[in-house]
């Protein structure tokens, strides 16, 4: 390789960080030269030009597509399934249902323990939009036209649609055993009565967030082909891992006669970390048509049938002392993962036990099944609800004691994890630092004097709120392994299997291995999310993905340089701990004139290819790592027509060393903007007091937030703690807690502005009018 | 490929900008086709002039500057008959009922959701999709003003950003951040990644403007 040539590989001059000697532990970065800067993603280019293929562009020689026919009633037993109509209908190939003997397959679902059994096509429909029976046709209208023509009876049964209902005597039970999940889910610490006789100030509040549904952009579906007996699925999914792993428990086949491809997705917000029923029937459908099934939900199915965030009924009551310290939180909630064990109630009262300093706390929480779709988890699962609840409360108390809600928080600041067993410390907590530089990044203070200068009287009124939160995961952990191939020409291969679900995985693991080999990141080809290809990952979700993956990147490229070394320290013949790499080279610490490039080096030269293999090492013991945030925010509310605009927001968040800032602002932004989804908007709607049904199965009727309602003034703070024992890169979760505190920090300002306290999502325009009618009579 | 039709950014004819009210009705117009035939078929038009759904049909479409003769089923929309007939999967389905704005494409230079529009509407139209923007394997201005501001998270819903980006420029080479908002608003975004967006939007534009009017 010429000197020109290499410099279009490597980054001159720079030194890459020095190797660890084998089997010893790398030293934690300090300066770096290209992890955290704003670099284009290295799938831009696929992303924006359109070359880009999502499962749903998939598109194979004399492929079929798949409809389902689902559901319409909230509660039903399917009588009898007649398809005869269907099957004869030109362009028709296959109709299953669950009379078919091929489809006659179990379906699991499970939540903390407990397991329920239920079929692919289970004759008893517990929600509006389970899978009654199946179509593959030449096109997707064919297959509709199909769906149409199949007719099925049903005994529509008494539904059960109101989870604050769903224990009541008399409630139409979902499941022989009664409506109730499992017995109350119960928390305890310290003595909560003791914490409120040693309070100054208590509180207590009820409050409740609406059901919310995914809807990421591209539908749920997948594309389904079998050569033989061996199946290839192109899905939208979070993880093709746990696809492969679901596909191949159902069909009884070996995980290697599965292939799940994922290269792209659009959007999953953890409802598509699982395969779907659709999945199964899409390779059901292509095995009995030997052709391959394209099935991609519609979008009334994304709303009825794939998951959702579940309501969250709380009640939360605050023991608080007069300097401030909170003395006892007793905090109960009820809520659903709808038809079947779906986590109705998971970790809605994580912050409650855990974010502030409280010796004092109970948690009770209560699992019900209702006649709606399952739950699955939704960003942050429980997080954003139980910030509703416990950040407002906080806001009261710092009223309620004549504090500034900023120095209530500051004043409650943990340093270990109280809620866990041992109360291990976090390996690094920015908390302060999110409060303090966010509120100083804001003018927090400045804001709420000039709020209260102004006398914020006319029919608009301005209001600042702020919010705190923290994660419960954000960590990673083990297992995941990359191969890292080093080419002839000193050009890199990254592989591995996680997805990059448009967080920017494949970006931020460019980067580590640009960091560490010194080469240029849009040099490194990538091979990611296929079981057929790359190595074992768990699902992208849960904020997880950097912390669990970059180490392993970082462990891969330290392997692939010590094996580097070691040939050039026979090539050079010198001793390995003396060389360092340069810019695609190795050069002798002691003499300068030993100096070898990639290119010469024998090793590579003969084998044509130097493989680095890296594993995700054990967190470490008796710690916890979580990310950490605070947000701030303006809104002017118009007192005439209840309508909120948001002036601006600052997110301040924690999620220890920002690995790509371009990503890393983009996340946070987006957060935000999910998170006023959930304050202003979005709530699933069902005909409670007749039919049972999803009223607003559309983008129309459920809104998310559009261009419009986002600030243009929105700040993005990244604190860096310098978590030095957390893993190998430093990095914490970010996905989540970025949409944990949003929507408290919304009513809080909202309150600021108004004098009225919001304690149902979304603040909608007619919550927020009757509210201030209510206060104007009031007096 | 390069397209036969305007890219210069002079005027095209639509005045100084698409304005939100005209795009909503452009898009509109499906639906207000679909209600005339039941109308005259109420006022008991002869039925053979009104066209079956599944009926076949032949059309002529002109997409990225290309002619294309085709047969297909009165019903289908140009979304379906871009991405599963013509290969051109650039163009995305979100919901095929006009809310997300992920199949937007331009047609006669304006923004218009290709799930509200049937392909036999599309005769006579100058088609443009995501592909149409790139010069060969170079990114169109508003491509590289997106990829520069990370305008995107999972980019499912970033081709019809793309275009309704691009016929915003077309009409209004150098649009106020207000307007820039209001010609996104018909685009969802699930990721959230407007902020971004709205900066590459604004970058596109100058772009464009130093490249003198090039896509």
């Amino acid at each position: 390789m010429s000197d020109q040539e290499k410099s279009l590989y490597y980054v001159e001059e720079l030194p890459v960080p020095e190797t660890p000697l084998p089997g010893k532990s790398p030293a934690p970065w300090k300066g770096t030269r290209i992890i955290g800067k704003a670099v284009p993603r290295v799938d831009a280019y696929e992303r924006v030009s359109g070359s880009a293929v999502y499962p749903s562009d998939v598109s194979l020689p004399n492929m079929l597509y798949g409809a389902i026919l689902r559901c319409p009633h909230p509660n039903a037993r399917v009588k009898n399934v007649a398809t005869a109509r269907a099957e004869s209908m030109p362009g028709v190939h296959a109709v299953i249902s669950g009379q078919t003997a091929a489809a006659d397959l179990e379906w699991t679902y499970s939540s903390r323990g407990v397991r329920l059994k239920s079929k692919l096509f289970d004759p008893r429909c517990r929600h509006e939009g389970e899978t009654v029976a199946a179509v593959a046709a030449e096109t997707p209208y064919l297959a509709w036209d199909a769906v149409r023509a199949i007719d099925v009876a049903y005994a529509v049964l008494p539904a059960v649609s109101d989870e604050r209902a769903a224990l009541d005597q008399g409630a139409a039970a979902v499941h022989d055993q009664g409506n109730r999940v499992a017995p109350p889910d119960i928390y305890e610490r310290g003595d909560v009565d003791r914490g409120f006789a040693e309070a100054d100030v208590v509180l207590e509040e009820s409050y409740r967030t609406e059901c919310e549904i995914h809807t990421p952009m591209e539908p749920h579906g997948c594309v389904a082909n079998w050569d033989g007996d061996r199946l290839t699925i192109w899905e939208s999914t979070q993880g093709v891992y746990r696809v492969q792993q679901n596909v191949a428990e159902i069909l009884s086949l070996p995980l290697s006669k599965v292939r799940v491809i994922g290269h792209y997705m659009g959007g999953g917000f953890g409802s598509k970390l699982q395969a779907g029923k659709y999945t199964v029937i899409a390779a059901l459908l292509a095995k009995m048509t030997g052709r391959p099934v394209k099935m991609i939900l519609s979008r009334e199915e994304t709303y009825l049938a794939v998951g959702n965030r579940p309501p969250s009924n709380m009640t939360l009551r605050a023991g608080i002392k007069k300097d401030g310290t909170l003395s006892a939180l007793d905090f109960t909630c009820v809520g659903t993962g709808g038809a079947y064990p779906a986590g109705g109630i998971s970790l809605v009262d994580w912050q409650v036990r855990d974010l502030y300093r409280c010796p004092h706390v109970r948690t009770a929480g209560t699992d019900v099944y209702i006649n709606a779709g399952p739950a699955r988890p939704f960003r942050a699962p429980g997080h954003p609800q139980g910030a509703w609840a416990l950040e407002q409360m906080l806001d009261a108390l710092a009223e309620a004691v004549g504090m500034d809600p900023v120095d209530l928080r500051l004043k409650n600041i943990a340093l270990y994890s109280q809620a866990r067993d041992g109360q291990p410390p976090y390996t690094s907590t920015g908390f302060k630092d999110c409060l303090e530089k966010g509120a100083a990044a804001f003018g927090w203070k400045q804001a709420r004097q000039q709020i209260a200068a102004a006398g914020n009287r006319g029919v608009i009124r301005r209001g600042v709120g702020m919010a705190g939160g923290m994660w419960v995961a954000g960590g990673g952990r083990p297992p995941s392994t990359i191969i890292l191939k080093l080419f002839a020409d000193g050009s890199v291969n990254l592989n591995m299997g996680a997805s990059d679900i448009g967080t920017g995985t494949k970006t931020v693991m460019s980067l580590v291995v640009a960091e560490e080999l010194g080469v240029k990141p849009e040099i490194i080809q990538i091979e990611h999310a296929d079981t057929g290809t790359t190595q074992y990952a768990t699902p992208s979700g849960g904020s997880k993905t950097v912390p669990t993956e970059s180490p392993a990147v970082r462990a891969a490229a330290i392997s692939l340089k010590q094996q580097l070394l070691e040939i050039a320290a026979r090539d050079l013949a010198v001793d390995p701990a003396t060389l360092s790499f340069r810019a695609g080279s190795i050069v002798s610490r002691n003499d300068p004139s030993k100096k070898i490039n990639f290119t010469e080096l024998s090793g590579l030269k003969q084998r044509g290819v130097v493989v680095g293999i890296g594993y995700r090492g054990p967190n470490p013991e008796n710690k916890v790592t979580n990310p950490f945030a605070a947000q701030f925010c303006e809104v002017e509310v118009n007192t005439a027509t209840g309508e909120v605009r948001i002036v601006r927001f600052l997110g301040a968040h924690d999620s220890g060393r920002v690995m790509s800032r371009l990503t890393y602002d983009n996340q946070v932004f987006g957060g935000i903007t999910m998170g006023i989804g959930l304050a202003m908007t979005e709530a699933r709607i069902l005909d409670k007091t007749h039919t049972g049904k999803m009223v607003n199965r559309n983008w129309h009727d459920y809104k998310l937030p559009t261009a419009l309602d986002v600030p243009e003034d929105l700040v993005s703070l990244p604190i860096e703690p310098d978590d030095t024992e957390a893993n190998t890169t430093g990095a914490k979760g970010l996905g989540e807690p970025v949409t944990i505190p949003t929507a408290a920090a919304v009513a809080n300002a909202v309150y600021h502005a108004t004098g009225v306290r919001i304690t149902q999502t979304p603040m909608s325009p007619v919550q927020l009018c009757r509210r201030l009618a209510e206060r104007r009579k009031e007096g | 490929m390069k397209n036969d039709h305007d890219h210069s950014g002079k005027k095209t004819g639509f005045g100084p900008g698409v304005t939100r009210r005209k795009f909503l009705k452009t898009v509109g117009s499906g639906a207000a086709i679909a209600a005339a035939s039941d109308a005259l078929t109420a006022r008991g038009i002869a039925k053979a002039d009104v066209i079956k759904p599944e009926a076949i049909v032949r059309v002529n479409l002109s997409i990225n500057g290309i002619r294309r003769s085709l047969v297909v089923e009165s019903r289908w929309s140009l979304l379906y008959v871009l991405r599963e007939k013509l290969g051109l999967t650039g163009t995305k389905v979100g919901c095929e009922r006009g809310e997300c704005g992920a199949c937007t494409v331009l047609m006669d230079q304006v923004p218009r959701y290709a799930c509200l529009t049937l392909a036999v509407e599309a005769q006579g139209s100058e088609i443009v999709t995501l592909e149409g923007l790139m010069q060969g394997e170079k990114l169109g201005a508003v491509q590289q003003a997106f990829a520069e501001h990370d305008a995107f998270q999972c980019g499912y819903c970033t081709p019809g950003q793309i275009m309704a980006a691009e016929g915003l420029l077309r009409g209004n080479p150098a649009p106020k951040p207000d307007e820039i908002r209001r010609a996104m608003s018909g685009n969802l975004c699930r990721c959230g990644a407007y902020a971004h967006i709205h900066r590459a939007v604004g970058r596109a534009a100058e772009l464009k403007g130093k490249k003198g009017g090039a896509s």
